[in-house]
């Protein structure tokens, strides 16, 4: 008998959980993207210590991508400033339909900020997709878990491929660059519900047509409008199935 | 020595160009209940984002990946989602088919 009482039974496992998820195709598609990254960082001009603090601190790869190419292209700064803040502009819708899944009990809600920026697109998907079988409590061990995990990974992912730079055949590094928008895509086409698999079709459509027509704000947009339309279409055949 | 400072400069304005979205999340969703309709909506917003930014990468790459040809991504993009299906639903088998595919099209390119 262990008169030890652990904090609670569920939260262990739910650390356990999140770990072992990042550990399977996040760290393979992570290992693969962060490597093109890191090679890229180099290229551009980037020391190691810069392409992994840009790994931690913006953690996100389009915006890092984006300040890589700009800054080995040497152009204006606050053009540089402002194109990674556009890249990255999807966080607040992102951290909007995620964090107030991770406050329930929280005393002290300045932790949310932490949370905040562990926010990622593969930390987002995956949290949106166990968190429906997980109990409340166990969602922000499972989300801390997953989201540090696949962050450590990033930065190993990162540093080898500074190390390998210029070594990969061009088609390889090119074909590691696509892993992860495949991996997101398959990752969302896994949904089932009604509004959101009407968001997506109307946003995958959207997208480039929105990123030609605004650049900057396309993203944002498509967001907006093919969020408002998948969610307003189940809406309106919600209240059609009612007999009236 | 400037140099090597200017970058660490950008770097952090770049850290914090980014931040303040994540960080303007906090206080916004403050209010918005979890279980919500509101929710709901930010929830198809979401997923709507992700998936046009899914497609703006694949169709329209930032970088290098932009010099190969589009029907490639394509091509890949679809096999990908066959082989996903197919293989009931398997992510492994899904995206390392696609990416196969992509690395031979683009390596058929180069060959002689």
């Amino acid at each position: 008998m262990n008169p030890v009482q652990h904090e609670s039974p569920s939260a262990a496992n739910a650390v356990r959980c999140g770990i072992r998820d990042a550990l399977g195709m996040p760290m393979v598609v992570l290992l693969a993207s962060m490597t093109a990254f890191g090679s890229l960082a180099r290229e551009g001009g980037l020391s190691l210590e810069l392409a992994l603090v840009s790994t931690i601190g913006v953690w996100a790869l389009p915006g890092q991508i984006v300040f890589v190419e700009l800054y080995a292209a040497g152009g204006d700064v606050v053009a540089l400033i402002l194109a990674v803040s556009f890249a990255n502009a999807r966080f607040l819708p992102m951290g909007m339909s995620l964090l107030p899944m991770l406050r329930h009990g929280l005393v002290r809600t300045g932790w949310l900020y932490l949370y905040a920026h562990l926010v990622s697109a593969q930390s987002w998907a995956y949290c949106r997709r166990m968190f429906p079988k997980l109990p409340a409590e166990a969602r922000r061990p499972y989300f801390l878990a997953f989201a540090l995990s696949i962050l450590a990974i990033s930065l190993g992912g990162t540093a080898l491929g500074y190390v390998l730079s210029g070594t990969l055949p061009r088609p390889l590094a090119l074909s590691l660059v696509l892993v992860n928008p495949l991996f997101m895509l398959l990752l969302l086409a896994d949904s089932r519900s009604r509004p959101v698999v009407l968001a997506l079709i109307a946003g995958v459509g959207l997208g480039p047509a929105m990123h030609l027509f605004a650049p900057n704000w396309g993203l944002l947009l498509t967001g907006i409008v093919a969020g408002s339309a998948g969610f307003a279409t189940d809406r309106v055949l919600i209240a059609r199935r009612k007999p009236s | 020595m400037t140099a090597h400072f200017d970058a660490w400069v950008l770097l952090l304005a770049a850290i914090g160009a980014t931040y303040l979205w994540r960080g303007l999340a906090v206080p916004l969703s403050s209010r918005i209940d979890g279980d919500g309709r509101a929710f709901e909506w930010m929830t198809c917003v979401t997923y709507a984002l992700l998936a046009g930014l899914i497609s703006r990468m694949i169709v329209l790459p930032y970088g290098e990946l932009a010099t190969t040809p589009v029907a490639y991504r394509i091509i890949a993009t679809l096999v990908a989602l066959t082989a996903y299906f197919i293989g009931r639903r398997n992510l492994l088998l899904g995206v390392g088919l696609g990416t196969l595919t992509f690395l031979s099209l683009t390596l058929y390119d180069q060959g002689p």
